[in-house]
């Protein structure tokens, strides 16, 4: 048909057809036309929501360079919905945030109620993991899906995971894989552990161990920080600590590098150039595994750091971005699958075709056996991205991403 | 008079000889290194290394050749290299992030995508003007022309959607959804198809432009034994007799050879490493690749589909044109 009419132009009907079309639309106006796909369609809505909680007044960075946020995710999943409906203006398809952020001490499924009150039809997560499980739990969720944009627990991707429930922010478990294929890289393979003594850093600590088997690394030692809460500027970072860390880590075996677990920032930030011996440091302080970061700008990552600081004042952390993909996923399928039908879109988000653009230079896309999304991980400096994993050479039958993370095999998610 | 006409070819002759007997020129733009460099079509070597602005990308003739275009992002400009001396001789602001740039065959307007802005801008670069801003999707990318300057294709990275765009009227009149992160618009050379390559969807979309403005066809590439994250449709490359399509698969190290009439992928050439843009020389006997990571351009004998030299030039190439 098509190479027919590339041949002969129009022919009498076609002509006639296209004619008496343009005088309706002429005559009736066309609603969308400039804006709908050609054609013409009412625009449909789909509302998400974001569930937040409110910062911890006690965590604060340690360093005083580094901003204390409240708007950490949101910002991210409200760029996305400006990206979207950039594209959606064109396709009839509109995006709409609600936002709930609850207080430290208050209900959260009293938030959610919220959302849902409102029209949410999905909910993008920045809450910690035993707040999304008591929403996941909750009966008004309905078959509503939600989308864990921050918490990195690998027990919400294996026995604790949840048919409804979709990762965003990569597991503890992405982010030791990302760090231990660099270190294997570098061939520094004789790890010092040094944690600090929260729920979390024990649970940093594990993933480390499964990394470290996992890409052939020796953790020669480990031990504890005993940290206690003090303000952030009461330390300078040498007052005491210059004496006190050389000393802490002064019967270390023969190490080559010093790998800290601190996800709270209370003391990692410390270590580097206090050690004993002349190591680097690496881990949640130092050289770190991240999702996102200001120095990254390659792969057309400096438009999304610019595009984020115009519209929010300030630098995309990993969460914003986190929350960001999230509402892209939803963008991108909508988009392709043209419908905002919950199955449809999540079966497109779960099939071979969903590709993901996420500034990280390979497309992203999710493990079905878990439903995380699998993605390149930064490992960066404090001022400059050092190396992007997965490193060259690990390779895997399904994907290289795959070789962050624990595989599909070893995943004790069953939904 | 007999003798005016006779000195009139003399002239003439005189004229057309220096044209005659110049090889051909590759100009690639080397985006780290703040360069052009100049590549001798008969010897293949650099003969020449050009200063430009910061973060050289994309590159265009000027309609009457004396003049090569060079957009410098982080300057904001356009660079404009005379083809005589071989230096930047003046230099036009092109509002944020200048990346890729086309040019008008009739009027003397320079259309530039702004990543920044969501807009392409049209500069006329005579008066040194802002002619109009074109509202687009979000990150705006590759741009094409058609060969009868009817239609610009303007590429939105983030909204995976190939604009297009009535020259006269100055503004987008069909929008359509192409695979993800869309980065080169190529159109036919008789202007019956667009062909819109996308880097994360690693497809490249076949526009039919005589009648539809739709998606007729989806090209996808699937190269035996590399990661398929790494297979990335970047630049495209047609010749004018119809026969063949070259894309550039970017970390995948490999340029598609495809079919132009069935749309058939033939073949899988090798090249350097992250091969980026792609150039045919005058008579279509040689495609000229750039490889980002390997520094280098990669040489095809398009009628062996061969890769027959490797030239190693500046940092990061990205862009390249052959002065015909």
């Amino acid at each position: 048909m098509q190479r027919v009419a590339r041949e002969t132009g129009c022919d009498a009907v076609r002509c006639v057809s296209a004619l008496l079309l343009w005088t309706i639309v002429v005559l009736l106006g066309w609603p969308g036309l400039a804006s709908a796909q050609d054609s013409g369609q009412d625009s449909e809505t789909i509302t998400l929501g974001y569930l937040g909680m409110e910062r911890d007044e006690d965590l604060e960075p340690l360093s005083v360079l580094d901003p204390v946020l409240d708007d950490e995710g949101v910002q991210g999943a409200r760029l996305g919905v400006s990206d979207n409906n950039a594209a959606g203006q064109f396709l009839g398809q509109e995006f709409v945030l609600v936002e709930s952020i609850v207080a430290r001490d208050g209900d959260v499924l009293e938030g959610l109620h919220e959302l849902i009150d409102q029209g949410a039809g999905w909910v993008i997560s920045g809450l910690p993991r035993e707040e999304l499980e008591a929403v996941m739990a909750d009966a008004a969720l309905e078959d509503r899906m939600v989308f864990n944009a921050a918490a990195p627990d690998n027990a919400l991707r294996s026995e604790a995971c949840h048919p409804n429930l979709y990762h965003t922010t990569p597991s503890r478990r992405m982010l030791a894989d990302a760090l231990a294929q660099f270190l294997a890289y570098k061939k520094w393979d004789r790890w010092a552990l040094v944690y600090g003594n929260t729920d979390e850093d024990r649970l940093l600590v594990e993933a480390y161990r499964e990394a470290a088997t996992r890409f052939g690394h020796d953790i020669v030692t480990e031990k504890m920080w005993p940290h206690e809460p003090m303000a952030r500027r009461a330390e300078g970072g040498f007052h005491a600590i210059q004496r006190e860390i050389p000393v802490f880590v002064q019967e270390f075996p023969q190490y080559e590098v010093l790998v800290i677990a601190d996800e709270n920032d209370y003391f990692g930030e410390y270590f580097p150039y206090q050690t004993w011996l002349p190591r680097p440091v690496a881990g949640t302080q130092g050289l770190m595994p991240t999702a996102w970061h200001r120095a990254h700008e390659s792969w057309g990552a400096v438009q999304l750091q610019r595009r984020f600081e115009e519209f929010a004042g300030r630098r995309m952390t990993p969460k914003d971005f986190a929350a960001w993909l999230a509402v892209r996923s939803l963008g991108e399928a909508t988009a392709r699958t043209g419908s905002v039908a919950r199955d449809v879109v999540l079966d497109y988000m779960l099939s071979d075709e969903f590709q993901l653009a996420g500034y990280l230079g390979l497309p992203v896309s999710y493990r079905t056996w878990n439903h995380q999304l699998r993605q390149p991980i930064l490992v960066t400096g404090p001022r400059m991205v050092a190396s992007v994993s997965p490193q060259e050479g690990y390779l895997h039958p399904r994907s290289p991403l795959d070789s962050l993370g624990a595989d599909e095999g070893e995943s004790s998610c069953r939904f | 008079m007999i003798r005016h006409i006779a000195l009139g070819l003399a002239v003439g002759a005189i004229a057309l000889m220096p044209v005659v007997a110049k090889a051909e020129r590759i100009f690639v733009s080397n985006e780290k290194d703040n360069t052009v460099s100049v590549i001798d079509g008969e010897s293949l070597e650099v003969v020449e290394t050009i200063d430009v602005g910061r973060r050289p990308r994309a590159m265009v003739l000027g309609p009457d050749g004396n003049e090569l275009f060079v957009a410098v992002g982080d300057d904001e400009a356009i660079d404009m290299i005379d083809l005589e001396t071989l230096e930047v001789v003046r230099s036009q602001s092109a509002g944020e992030d200048p990346e890729v740039i086309r040019v008008d065959s009739e009027r003397p307007y320079l259309y530039v995508s702004n990543e920044d802005d969501n807009i392409v801008s049209v500069i006329d670069y005579e008066q040194r003007t802002l002619v109009t801003e074109i509202p687009v999707g979000v990150e705006p990318e590759g741009l094409g022309i058609s060969p009868d300057g009817k239609w610009l294709i303007a590429t939105s990275e983030t909204s995976s959607m190939a604009h297009i765009i009535d020259l006269e009227a100055m503004e987008a009149v069909h929008h359509r959804l192409v695979g993800a992160r869309p980065r080169h618009v190529e159109f036919t050379h008789d202007g019956a198809e667009a062909w819109v390559s996308s880097e994360i969807g690693a497809t490249v979309s076949i526009l039919d432009m005589q009648d539809t403005y739709d998606i007729k066809h989806t090209i996808r590439f699937d190269v035996p034994g590399v990661p398929r994250e790494t297979v990335q449709a970047v630049g495209v490359a047609l010749t004018s007799d119809g026969r063949y399509g070259f894309v550039a698969l970017g970390p995948s190290n490999r340029v598609a050879v495809i079919d132009q009439q069935t749309y058939e992928v033939l073949d899988y050439l090798l090249t350097g490493q992250r091969v980026w843009h792609l150039a045919l020389n005058g008579d279509e006997s040689r495609l000229y690749t750039t490889n980002g990571v390997s520094g280098d351009v990669t040489v095809i004998d398009v009628d062996g589909l061969e890769a027959i030299r490797s030239i190693p030039v500046g940092r990061f190439p990205w862009g390249v044109v052959v002065e015909p």
